[in-house]
Order: structure tokens, then C-alpha cells, then sequence
């Protein structure tokens, strides 16, 4: 039977190419953004919402139980950034961050376990970033959204084990997306050279941590993060 | 459509196949789900909990939390028995 993949963020960028990726291998992607992506596929199903809108959050989770009755794996990669002093940033933004980063990927991971628990097997991959232990300025809020991400990988990896779970997370570099461009040049000069290899990163470096995490021999690997580049 | 009772028994029942110490029911509404008497461990309960949560749902078509802060913060837990689970859920159906 095929796997069950359900990504976040699935319009563009990181997302869209892990859904062509699992769609290329044959197995069934469901996925969400906040507005319709412009490309289709018969395997792939689509939800227009916001990950941080419970509302609608359970109302997706309960349609993919009644349609699939299954849930392989979750892949919680929708996220957004802002880059600006701390001194400049309004509470509101700091709300919207973590409402996408934090709240977004607790909701997924929760409504996630209850569906996989009952086959007492899943595979859940969360989203950090080297903005988190590069402590990049001008990257604070964002980078303390992925810390909480970190935080509660390696905790709910403890508390999901008992259902055959596994919670892991990937921290890329930079990746030249719609998500960094209003990063200066010099800005990301500078990021790249903290690297151990000095390079941005590209969708299939994501791709292939994912896959390891995925794997049916992966079922030891849980509560960890991997950061890309050697950060 | 079903009481809630009876969905919260239903639910022990079908719980019970996978567990080596299944909870007894032959008391109804006075079987024990938590606490002095009760047989399930913290992980088994949190299943519980959730499968009578969904099939609360399924049932109503409503999307009822059951452990929110108003179940957490009452002093008499009612999670204790299935009466006392049963009466919680009617109230929070009800409102
Ligand atoms: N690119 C990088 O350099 C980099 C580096 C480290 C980590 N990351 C992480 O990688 C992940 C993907 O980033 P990306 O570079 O692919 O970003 P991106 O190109 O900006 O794409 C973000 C995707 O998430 C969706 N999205 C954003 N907010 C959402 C919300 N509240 N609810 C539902 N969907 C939402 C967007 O669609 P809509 O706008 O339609 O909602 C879009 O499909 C993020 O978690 C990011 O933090 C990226």
C-alpha cells in the first residue's frame, strides 16, 4: 500500500519540492498552504489553511482519517521569517512567527500521533534552522521559534515513542528560496563562511535527511536534529 | 444516536483486546479509569482518552477536547469513572 505523506507548506520552495519528490516515488501527498498552489498532480491533495487555525487544522486531519484511514508520515515544513533588529519588531510579528513555526508544527505533530498511534508506527519530521545555534542577529524571533521546535522534538520523540512514533528534525542552511531573498549579499557571505562547507544548500540536501528519517530501518533515530553544512 | 455511556463503554471494550490487564466493566458506571483501583498505565490511559474522544466526536460531529485546563483544574478529576467521565462529556455537549 502506499505511504501516506502529509506536508506542510507545499505551495513553493522546500515544500513543493519534498511533495514532487514522495509524488515521483509513488506515494500519496497531501499537503496545505495559506493560498492554492499553481501546480497539480493525481496522487496529491490539497488544503488551503493556515497551520496555526485549529479550526480548520482538525477539520483536514479529520478528513484524511475518514479518506485514508492512515497517516504515514508528517513533514512539518511551512514557515515563514522576518529579518529585523529585535528593537524593531512588533509584538504582532513575533505572534505571527510563532503561530506558523511553533504553534503550527505542535498542532501537526499532535493531530498527526493521534491518527498514527492506532498503527502504532509513524515517522514525524519537523523544520529548524542554523539561525538557531549560528545566533544570527536580526534573526532572533525566527531563531527562537526553531529553538522551541528543537525543544519539543526532543521531547515529544520521548512521549510519542510509547506509539511507535519517531520525532526528528532538519536544520538547513541557507537555500536560495523566497524565504531569504531580502537577506543582504554581504549578510549571506558572511553565514556561508561559518559553514564547515561553504555552500548554499539545496532542496535535494533536505530531500536526503528526510529520507533517512523516513526510512522502515530508521525506527532507532528519534529526538534528533541535523543541521546541514557542518553547522 | 448512541449515549454517551455507552460509547464510553464500547470504546473500554475495544481498548481491552490489547491490554493483559483489561479494565473490568462489570460495573458500568462505576468501573474505574484512573486513580486507586484503576488497572490502565499513564501511556494506555492517554489511548483511551483519545479513542472515547473520537468517537464522542464521530458521534456528535463536534470537536470536543477533553483534557482542556476546565478538566485539569477540577478538583474531583472526571476522569475517575465512567460516570463520571460520562457526566463531564454531557456538560460540555450540552454547552
Ligand atoms: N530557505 C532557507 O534558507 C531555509 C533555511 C533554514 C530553514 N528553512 C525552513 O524551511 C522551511 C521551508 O522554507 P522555504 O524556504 O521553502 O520557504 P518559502 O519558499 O517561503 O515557502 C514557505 C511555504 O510555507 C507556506 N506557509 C507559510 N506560512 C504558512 C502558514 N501559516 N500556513 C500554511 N502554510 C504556510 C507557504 O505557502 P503560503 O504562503 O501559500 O501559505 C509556502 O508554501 C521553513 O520551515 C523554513 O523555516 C529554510
Amino acid at each position: 500500500m502506499a505511504r501516506v505523506i502529509l506536508i506542510t507548506g507545499t505551495r513553493k520552495g522546500i515544500g513543493r519540492a519534498l511533495a514532487e519528490h514522495f509524488l515521483t516515488l509513488g506515494d500519496v501527498v497531501i499537503g496545505c498552504s495559506r493560498s492554492a498552489p499553481d501546480w497539480t498532480h493525481d496522487n496529491y491533495q490539497h488544503f488551503e489553511l493556515d497551520v496555526g487555525d485549529e479550526p480548520k487544522v482538525l477539520e483536514m486531519f479529520n478528513a484524511i482519517r475518514k479518506t485514508h484511514g492512515k497517516l504515514d508520515c508528517l513533514i512539518n515544513n511551512a514557515g515563514i521569517a522576518s529579518m529585523n533588529h529585535s528593537l524593531l519588531t512588533p509584538l504582532d510579528t513575533v505572534k505571527k512567527i510563532f503561530s506558523t513555526n511553533t504553534f503550527g508544527t505542535f498542532l501537526f505533530c499532535r493531530e498527526a500521533a493521534k491518527i498514527m498511534r492506532k498503527r502504532k508506527t509513524g515517522r514525524i519530521v519537523n523544520f529548524a534552522t542554523v539561525a538557531t545555534p549560528l545566533k544570527l542577529e536580526g534573526e532572533a524571533i525566527y531563531a527562537a521559534s526553531k529553538a522551541a521546535i528543537v525543544s519539543l522534538t526532543e521531547t515529544l520523540a520521548r512521549e510519542y515513542a510509547d506509539f511507535g512514533i519517531t520525532v526528528n528534525a532538519v536544520g538547513p542552511t541557507p537555500i536560495q528560496t523566497d524565504l531569504i531573498r531580502g537577506v543582504p549579499q554581504d549578510k549571506m557571505d558572511r553565514l556561508l563562511a561559518r559553514q564547515a562547507v561553504r555552500r548554499f544548500g539545496t532542496y535535494d540536501d533536505v530531500i536526503n535527511v528526510i529520507d533517512f528519517y523516513l526510512r522502515a530501518e530508521s525506527d532507532f533515530v528519534t529526538g534528533q536534529v541535523i543541521y546541514l553544512g557542518g553547522v | 444516536m448512541k449515549n454517551v455511556n455507552a460509547i464510553i463503554l464500547e470504546q473500554i471494550e475495544s481498548f481491552n483486546e490489547n491490554l493483559d490487564t483489561p479494565v473490568d466493566t462489570s460495573k458500568g458506571d462505576d468501573t474505574i479509569l484512573f486513580g486507586a483501583g484503576g488497572v490502565l498505565d499513564s501511556v494506555d490511559f492517554v489511548g483511551l482518552i483519545l479513542d472515547i474522544e473520537q468517537a464522542i466526536n464521530d458521534e456528535y460531529g463536534k470537536h470536543l477536547a477533553l483534557t482542556g485546563e476546565r478538566a485539569m483544574s477540577q478538583r474531583n478529576s472526571p476522569f475517575r469513572t465512567v460516570g463520571t467521565l460520562a457526566a463531564y462529556i454531557e456538560k460540555q455537549l450540552e454547552d
